[in-house]
């Protein structure tokens, strides 16, 4: 009877199922989350930080901060854009920051795909509702009862 | 037979030693416990701990204390060592919860006042004892392609290399894939998806290397979502690693080549 000289390679070709990957991901998502992350990083640092010095230290500090403070502030082309970059790019951030943290914990790509929905369905919210508060924020509206009104808005 | 067989007589030494000098005094020996998780699924799925008091000497290593476990206490107990030199990367196991080669941990450098905790490293399915399955580890080696790749024809002679050229990548020719940065990093851990920081690194010492034209292929395999982006640069691989590869470093190099290349 012949004997098989042919030596197996030890395990070959054989790896627990739980640790195959499934297929190659295309394209370059991944590799812009990271850097929109780097670089939104290094923005948000100045924006906040330069948020906080406004409100909190210049001029009266934080005793000046009132309803009509936040009115003047986005009656200010400039506050609307700065406003509008920091809720745009922290929440961004922070959704991408949780998308990763839900793909490295989520057991099961059920878990995985109804945390991640809520997730996005959370942030657009706040987005499209911030968004809207900047841009279409009117201390003053016209016909609003005059008791609910601050002070200045009859002057 | 003859003279010459003979060996000469050894010339006495040029320095008189004191007696009590140089004699090899006595080596302190001390008792250890070591604690070690066991795992055999022929007698149950769960593990447990078993404590070894063992009577060591200085110069003794974990290993050291391993073999006396397994050679005069308990020879079930299944471990991997081969060159037992830190060369051959087969020993690495978590050590009072850091992964580290048994052959290269000191038993004097850990706290023998207390017991020493020896388990297998995480993140891979375990065997036996500190025995785990390699081959999820291999697979990812393998995928990055860790062999030299040219194109065009073949030189007559050696591949020549300028001396910085060769420095480009001097830390990552160092691996001696005993996966003890793979299981310690926490994102592998998760599902084991993850290429992990040691495909990373026989990737980058290709991918740096001058000689190699291959360079592409093996950014685009670690331009992946279970490639370089899932790295979250907590350095614990660079402590694990027994040969002191700067890890984290070299995973950031391999980023700035994929977006180098991309953007």
């Amino acid at each position: 009877m012949a004997v098989s000289t042919e030596i197996q390679a030890p395990r070959s070709g054989r790896i627990a199922p739980e640790y195959k990957r499934h297929g190659r991901s295309k394209g370059n998502f991944e590799m812009f989350a990271w850097l929109f992350m780097r670089l939104s990083g290094v923005v948000l640092v100045v924006l906040i930080f330069g948020h906080l010095f406004v409100n909190l230290m210049v001029g009266e500090g934080v005793h000046a901060i009132d309803f009509g403070f936040v009115g003047g502030k986005w009656a200010d082309p400039f506050w609307q854009v700065w406003d509008l970059a920091m809720l745009w790019l922290a929440m961004l951030h922070g959704t991408n920051g949780v998308r990763t943290i839900i793909n490295d914990y989520a057991e099961k790509d059920g878990t995985r795909m109804t945390l991640k929905t809520v997730l996005y369905l959370a942030s657009a919210v706040v987005i499209v509702l911030g968004t809207l508060v900047i841009f279409t924020f009117d201390p003053c509206p016209a016909g609003a009862a005059a008791d609910l009104l601050p002070s200045f808005c009859r002057a | 037979m003859t003279a010459q067989n003979t060996e000469p007589v050894e010339p006495a030494s040029k320095v008189e030693l004191a007696p009590g000098i140089g004699g090899g005094g006595e080596i302190p020996s001390y008792d250890v416990t070591l604690r070690v998780r066991r795992y055999n699924p022929e007698v149950s799925d769960e593990g447990h701990w078993d404590e070894f008091k063992l009577t060591m000497y200085g110069t003794d290593r974990v290993l050291d204390a391993l073999h006396k476990a397994k050679w005069e206490h308990d020879g079930s107990l299944s471990f991997r060592r081969s060159c037992a030199h830190g060369v051959c990367g087969s020993d690495a196991m978590r050590i009072n919860g850091r992964n580290r080669l048994a052959c290269k941990t000191l038993l004097k450098d850990l706290d023998t006042s207390k017991p020493i905790t020896v388990e297998a490293i995480k993140g891979l399915p375990v065997e036996k004892d500190l025995i785990v399955d390699m081959e999820p580890f291999f697979q990812s080696y393998r995928e990055i392609m860790p062999f030299l790749i040219s194109s065009g024809h073949e030189p007559t002679r050696e591949r020549l290399q300028s001396a910085e050229d060769r420095e480009r990548f001097d830390d990552t020719t160092k691996c001696i894939l005993c996966a003890a940065c793979t299981s310690s990093c926490p994102v592998f851990w998760t599902d084991g998806q993850y290429f992990g920081p040691a495909a990373i690194v026989n990737a980058h010492r290709f991918i740096f290397d001058s000689r190699d034209d291959a360079g592409d292929m093996r950014l685009e395999i670690l331009n992946d979502k279970e490639g370089v982006w899932r790295c979250r640069t907590t350095f614990n691989c660079t402590e694990a690693c027994p040969r002191g590869i700067q890890v984290t470093k070299a995973i950031a190099e391999v980023k700035q080549a994929v977006l180098n290349r991309k953007i």
